[in-house]
């Protein structure tokens, strides 16, 4: 298909003339019909693929995770105990370490995400601009393994020494923060999950303040409010849909991020308050203990596990595009009526 | 008053300045994390890394050149099923997009690019792994595809919709069929962009690990068979990251430094393919 592209275009401007001279002629177009048919056939079988996919993808775990689904039911959402010798299971832990890791690295990473996105579109010199948005890019580009690298040998060092003893003896005195800080916890998870899904949050926040109109903030500087009142009061308002909806797709990522967090996280099946203490994520428990699973049953309750895992970031997702669409739907509403 | 306006003056500065200190620590990782990669990677880089194999634990010396082969082959595979679905899917979208099933693709396509890679890793582990019993990096292969498609999918359809609708009315005007005004006239247009697209896609699967962690498992000789498992920078980094020899840590920093070095030429080459196309 996509051999005949540079055969064909330089015939463009010669060959097509002649059939407008000969619309009379039927043979043509019939012709043309039959092409195009393929063509569109074509495209919707491949096109088919992707909704084949992820009905397949569902209907696997489901399927493996069944035998775990019947015989645990409900509990296996708030048990606590992960004993595959004893051949029972229940996901709490996990599914708190999902959450809390996440809802932490969006805690930090929100405030920096915006603040790239403000200062890209609002406050920086234009030469600027290109330049700190492509790195910022390039944030996204570095693979989960190699952040997990890092994150064992470079943050969780430095998190020991400069990160644990400060926090200690500001915040020691809350549940949060105590008990021993070896390096391996939800915080480092956290602060990890957040230096990644910066690029994203901050990527879209920029689209979302980029799109909101320039007469917004001339109206408000206008009125004589400063360039700071301008933003936060005139330019946030109107994209804060957008700015919500990258933030959900920010989570969704955090949710389903495996490699750089299992590398760090400390994998233990544990609840606890302490941001200091070792957990565990989803997607970290069945990088770890997939291979290891002997039994029919260990096997079937990491699949849930992907199950819970999987419905939870399609939803958050799912709820994050419907939200950018609706609002992108609504300014392109907005402007027509102006 | 006047207090009253420099009080908010000083107030637009200071948050103006956290902005950009805020902006600041945002990037500061990125440049950590070089630093360190440079630091702690290059003195490991010699001519034995990229051409011999692993040694057993515990000695010293030995290389790579089965993961760098690894990785080459496994992306290659999943560019060869993944960029015809996925660009496939994305001409869909721009040229019968309208109606029901494109909304649908449209939707699922952009849920899927959140789908967490570990999630495809055991979905490709029961379809190729499982019936067959043994590992193979043609199933890892599929599943760095799966993660691929939707993002071909999306990236292909907005490169195909920034080309001015004139074009497509003025090749239609002159009595050619929809189909070689896809592909020779609006794909053509967009060509530059798509390839971006596509850069941009591989450079992210090429990193991936958890896809790989039950479908192409690691190995630690040389392979090239992709019926048998097969060894990627990704897995061995992750393998000797977290192993116990000091020697395998040097080693893992070492082919960081290299699968970042990949993955950043094909993001800059894909910067560089849209940079010639705008002209700026």
């Amino acid at each position: 298909m996509s051999t005949s592209i540079p055969q064909t275009l330089p015939s463009a401007s010669a060959e097509p003339i002649a059939p407008i001279a000969t619309t009379s002629t039927a043979p043509r177009p019939t012709r043309r019909h039959y092409g195009d048919r393929v063509f569109k056939g074509v495209l919707t079988a491949l096109a088919l693929t992707l909704p084949l996919l992820l009905l397949a993808i569902v209907t696997e775990l489901v399927v493996s995770a069944w035998p775990a689904i019947h015989k645990f039911g409900l509990s296996f959402l708030w048990r606590s105990t992960w004993d595959p010798v004893n051949e029972v299971y229940g996901a709490a832990p996990m599914i708190f370490g999902t959450v809390v890791s996440s809802l932490l690295a969006l805690v930090i990473a929100v405030p920096l995400s915006l603040g790239v996105a403000i200062f890209l579109t609002e406050f920086a010199p234009r030469w600027i601009r290109q330049p700190v948005a492509f790195l910022v890019e390039l944030l996204a580009a570095i693979p989960s393994v190699v952040y997990g690298l890092w994150g064992i040998y470079v943050l969780i060092p430095l998190l020991r020494t400069y990160g644990g003893p400060p926090l200690r003896a500001l915040f020691g005195w809350t549940p949060f923060f105590s008990g021993v800080f070896y390096g391996n916890s939800m915080l480092a998870g956290g602060i990890i999950l957040a230096i990644m899904i910066v690029p994203y949050i901050a990527a879209i926040s920029r689209e979302v303040l980029l799109a909101v109109p320039t007469t917004q903030r001339e109206a408000a500087l206008g009125l004589g409010a400063t360039r700071w009142e301008a933003v936060w009061g005139a330019v946030l308002p109107y994209g804060r849909a957008g700015v919500i909806g990258a933030v959900m797709l920010g989570l969704g990522r955090a949710l389903g991020e495996t490699m750089a967090v299992t590398m760090v996280i400390g994998n233990r099946h544990d609840i606890g308050l302490s941001l200091f203490q070792p957990g565990y994520t989803m997607a970290a428990a069945i990088a770890n203990e997939f291979s290891e699973a002997q039994t029919p049953m260990y096997l079937s309750a990491l699949f849930e596990v992907g199950l819970v895992l999987f419905v939870i970031t399609v939803g958050v997702n799912a709820m994050a595009r419907l939200l950018v669409w609706r609002v992108a739907r609504g300014t392109a509403v907005g402007s027509k009526a102006l | 008053m006047s207090a009253r306006v420099t009080t908010r003056r000083v107030k637009s500065g200071f948050f103006t300045g956290v902005v950009i200190v805020l902006c600041f620590l945002a990037v500061l990782p990125l440049f950590l994390i070089f630093a360190d990669l440079v630091h702690k990677g290059a003195s490991s880089i010699n001519w034995d890394f990229f051409v011999k194999i692993p040694v057993p634990a515990g000695q010293a010396g030995g290389g790579v050149a089965n993961a760098i082969v690894g990785t080459v082959i496994i992306v290659a595979l999943a560019c060869l099923i993944g960029i015809p679905i996925g660009i496939g899917t994305g001409l869909f979208l721009a040229e019968y997009g309208g109606g029901r099933l494109g909304w649908l693709v449209r939707f699922l396509a952009d849920v899927m690019n959140g789908t967490p890679s570990i999630v495809v890793g055991i979905f490709a582990w029961t379809w190729f792994v499982k019936p067959v019993h043994h590992f193979s990096a043609l199933a890892g292969g599929v599943g760095l595809a799966v993660l691929m498609v939707p993002m071909l999918a999306r990236t292909t359809e907005e490169m195909l919709r920034l080309v001015p609708h004139s074009l497509r009315e003025a090749a239609l005007a002159l009595g050619y069929p929809r189909w070689r005004t896809s592909l020779s006239v609006m794909a053509r247009a967009a060509l530059s962009g798509i390839v971006t697209g596509t850069l941009v896609g591989v450079a992210r699967v090429a990193g991936e690990t958890a896809p790989l962690l039950f479908t192409a498992l690691g190995n630690l000789n040389f392979a090239t068979n992709i019926k048998e498992p097969m060894q990627t920078l990704s897995l061995q980094i992750f393998t000797y990251a977290t192993g116990p020899f000091e020697d395998w840590h040097r080693l893992a920093w070492a082919s960081a430094l290299v699968l970042m070095t990949l993955v950043l030429a094909l993001a800059v080459a894909a910067r560089w393919a849209t940079r010639k196309r705008y002209g700026t």
